[in-house]
């Protein structure tokens, strides 16, 4: 039984596509069976980012409609043959997305793969909502700004309220992703810093992704950045992430920075 | 340039008495009764609110627009409804009523409604114990007791209590004591970063809460109808 995941922030615009691929991508790197599932239908981005535009016949509303079987909308990725892509309708809007042809087709993917991890649309509306629904974890992507984190701290109350898991009295795991750290910016208080960030959404935290170029190149040539560049900061860090998801424990670097995150943490705390 | 008023506006939470009537099917026998109760105490309704409790009927909208006006037509007027669906409802019906409290679906914890039968009569009311952080756009909404929340309040999130209200963490959100008239509940927190702050009614938002006080623990209370707020430490 697989495990499934869903990447997701409120805000638009903070790196939830990037995420999901990237990390995708990382955990097929390891050996592991993964597909990432675009539930952004009307507005879909993940097949550019996954450089699979052109290969795209069948979607997830298809498959929800019974049009298509799960087998023929399912997209093998060129370069990692564990890596695989359900790609969202552009022509439909998330009205198209039933709770039951939702249900089922998560079902039906975990079955088949070790991780399935979910690319959410931006808003709290139905559509990111079925994305979380049958989620056992969620990767909520912040940008380490006022407006990103207030958003954030919502969507987290709604994965504690709007989940299958938490109306059957259980919890979904929560791992916060900060994206966009640029640490000279941080330093000069034009961010918020990573312990303010922690202090207000109090989540544990799964990785820091630092700014960089390297993801929007990516985004260009279509492919997921631990794909196209492995030893860029963002490649790195995306895939010690995914390590952590995995169970291994890293120590967390703050991007730029010589001295640990908890170094940090506590040595300003102390004061 | 005229100056501005200095009173407050003032939205206050109260609770009423109101009848409440629960049909059962079939409808014709259950009218026929009322009548027949009416005969007997002509005009007993005449003026009081009534509740309907649509529980144990299912009724489309021009069923419940129909059961409505042949109340009013014995003189009964209802001024909500109870356990209807929410889209059957319109403009040309009576609103939505829960009878516990607010009922949204972003609501995490509500004041425990169900009272054993057998209890006293004079109970304390219960205090609501929150053991997590408050999002931001959740409410924990408490009538009658106080309210502790083990974690930080989020901005864009609001309790609001018939009593007291005690953060173990930052208050970021709104924090609404009192709520139903009570000018000697006070608000506790340990850090406040407070949107807005409101005991009986009686409010004050960010930019009149002293700066000084910000990220500090602090209390605030009424004084005579002025809200004082004062550091813990």
């Amino acid at each position: 039984m697989g495990k499934v995941l869903v990447v997701t922030s409120g805000k638009g615009g903070v790196g939830k596509t990037t995420t999901t691929a990237a990390l995708g991508a990382a955990l097929a790197q390891a050996g592991e069976t993964v597909v990432v599932v675009d539930f952004d239908v009307g507005l879909r981005n993940l097949d550019l980012v996954m450089g699979a535009e052109r290969r795209v016949v069948f979607d997830l509303i298809n498959v929800i409609q019974g049009v298509a079987k799960l087998s023929q909308a399912l997209i093998r990725d060129k370069r990692l043959e564990t890596l695989w892509l359900l790609p969202a309708s552009q022509t439909r809007d998330k009205d198209a997305l039933t709770e039951e042809g939702v249900r089922q087709v998560i079902a039906e993917l975990r079955e088949r793969f070790d991780w399935v991890i979910c690319d959410s649309p931006a808003g709290i509306e139905r559509g990111a909502i079925l994305a979380m629904r049958y989620a056992d974890a969620a990767i909520i992507v912040t940008n380490p700004e006022v407006s990103s984190v207030r958003d954030s701290d919502r969507i987290i109350g709604m994965l504690d309220s709007k989940t299958e898991r938490a109306e059957n009295g259980s919890r979904i795991d929560k791992h916060l992703l900060i994206t966009r750290y640029d640490a000279g910016r941080a330093q000069r208080g034009e961010m918020l810093s990573i312990d303010d960030v922690l202090e207000i959404l109090s989540t544990p935290l799964l990785g820091i992704i630092p700014e960089s170029q390297d993801v929007l190149r990516a985004s260009n040539v279509g492919a997921p950045v631990t794909l196209a560049n492995q030893l860029s900061g963002a490649g790195r860090a995306y895939a010690e992430a995914a390590r952590r998801l995995q169970g291994e424990s890293i120590a967390m670097t703050v991007p730029n920075q010589k001295r640990g995150l908890f170094d940090k943490l506590f040595g300003r705390r102390a004061a | 340039m005229p100056i501005a008023s200095q009173r407050t506006m003032r939205f206050l939470g109260r609770s009423y008495m109101a009848f409440v009537f629960t049909p059962e099917e079939p409808l014709i026998e259950w009218l026929a009764q009322l009548d027949s109760w009416l005969a007997r105490s002509p005009g007993f309704f005449g003026g009081r609110p009534v509740v309907l409790d649509l529980v144990n009927v299912k009724l489309h909208k021009p069923g419940m627009v129909h059961l409505v006006a042949c109340l009013l037509e014995r003189g009964i007027r209802v001024i909500g409804l109870e356990g209807a669906d929410p889209a059957q409802l319109g403009p040309d019906l009576p609103p939505l009523l829960s009878g516990r409290a607010v009922n949204s679906n972003e609501l995490i914890a509500l004041a425990r409604p169900e009272q054993p039968p057998a209890a006293p009569p004079k109970q304390q009311p219960a205090s609501l114990l929150v053991d997590r952080p408050v999002r931001s756009g959740q409410s924990i909404i408490h009538p009658e007791g106080d309210v502790s929340v083990l974690g930080s309040v989020g901005s864009g999130a609001e309790i609001v209590a018939g009593g007291s209200i005690h953060i173990y963490g930052t208050l970021r959100g709104r924090a609404m004591a009192g709520h139903m008239g009570n000018s000697r509940a006070r608000i506790f927190c340990q850090k406040i970063e407070a949107e807005l702050l409101a005991i009986n009614g009686y409010y004050r938002t960010a930019e009149e809460i002293d700066a000084s006080y910000r990220g500090r623990p602090m209390q605030a209370w009424l004084n005579d109808n002025v809200m004082m707020i004062t550091a813990l430490n």
